[in-house]
């Protein structure tokens, strides 16, 4: 058991009480993992949960040694931000046995980076509808992977973007830019909470 | 990197977790619930309890419990439960709400900029 430990663990400060989620979903090869370890502060980590053909999450292990179960994998990184705050990124596929799994492991997440190949757009069309089913706010984010770039508008119709949707391009190897992808999607949140917060505030000058 | 679990047979999780089930009730262990040890690893315990124990010396995550044990989510949640049960580790489970807290997301804001 031992030797499954890693040996260059980075720990937490005893401080840190709430921990955040913040999951990118995208197709194979899209950059998640990527993405994910330019800004984590460990090595990215993956995990897995299993659940039943039923799509029920399997902690009856009798499930698994009756091999009804399947398996999705998914990576993860961390980001401490401050003593008490402390973001887990996850990487997270997008294809269809993964939503099953959306509620018991995503629900309470701030929201979602969709992360785009613009070569292969549509295989972002069934994680923007299933995030917008579970109501879960999240930006789109077009991965660099060089050739013709495309416009806002173009990639935003090809995806049929709600406009108040934020779309940015980054590039997934950078720190600084993936950076800019994480607090576009809470400057969203922010402006999503103070719209519901509140009826839009008279301004008198 | 490995993935996790592979060389797990159903045999190992049915034994780490004595074959028992637990409904998700019994099991409020968020992905990002931070486990704390509040104990020391004794002779004779489970490894698996032993290995959770060293492993949250300092605050962990479930999701980091998992991937170092190389257990899925669902069984490392049934360890974590029973350590809990028995006062061995303590969990500091995320603040959440339905539409997240200003004042938390202004603090997600600050600690990203500073990165
Ligand atoms: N050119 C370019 N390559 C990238 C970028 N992001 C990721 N890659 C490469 O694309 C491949 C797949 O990335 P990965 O993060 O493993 O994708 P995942 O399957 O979504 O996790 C890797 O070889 C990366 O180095 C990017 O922004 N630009
Ligand atoms: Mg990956």
């Amino acid at each position: 058991m031992d030797s499954a430990i890693s040996d260059a663990r980075t720990p937490l400060g005893a401080s840190a009480d709430n921990g955040l989620k913040i999951v990118v979903v995208g197709g194979f090869g899209v950059g998640k993992t990527t993405m994910v370890r330019s800004v984590s502060e460990i090595r990215p980590l993956n995990t897995e949960e299993t659940m039943t053909q039923a799509g029920e999450t399997v902690d009856d292990t009798s499930e698994v040694r009756g091999k009804t179960a399947t398996t999705v994998a998914f990576d993860f990184g961390r980001i401490s931000l401050d003593a008490r705050n402390v973001l887990y990124l996850f990487g997270a596929p997008g294809q269809e046995r993964f939503w099953f799994l959306w509620d018991r492991l995503f629900s309470g997440t701030l929201g979602a980076v969709v992360l785009v190949d613009t070569r292969r757009i549509d295989d972002s069309w069934y994680a923007i509808d299933r995030l917008e089913h579970h109501g879960t706010p999240f930006v789109v984010a077009c991965n660099d992977f060089g050739g013709a770039r495309h416009s806002p508008e173009s990639v935003r119709e090809a995806l049929d973007l709600d406009p108040e949707v934020p779309l940015v391009f980054c590039d997934a190897r950078s720190r600084e830019s993936s950076k800019q992808v994480l607090i576009a999607l809470v400057e969203h949140l922010r402006t999503r909470i103070a719209g519901h917060a509140a009826p839009p505030r008279q301004e008198f000058v | 990197m490995s993935r996790p679990g592979r060389d797990d047979s159903p045999d190992r999780l049915y034994t780490v977790t004595q074959g028992r089930s637990r409904s998700a009730s019994d099991t409020p262990f968020d992905l990002v619930t931070l486990v704390v040890a509040e104990c020391e690893p004794t002779r004779g315990m489970q490894s698996e309890h032993s290995a959770i124990l060293r492993l949250t010396q300092a605050p962990t995550a479930v999701v980091e419990v998992a991937a170092e044990l190389r257990l899925p989510v669902s069984i490392t949640k049934i360890l974590l439960s029973d350590l809990h049960a028995a006062g061995r580790v303590s969990a500091r489970h995320p603040y959440t709400a339905a539409v997240p807290d200003p004042d938390i997301l202004e603090q997600v804001l600050v600690g990203l900029r500073n990165l």
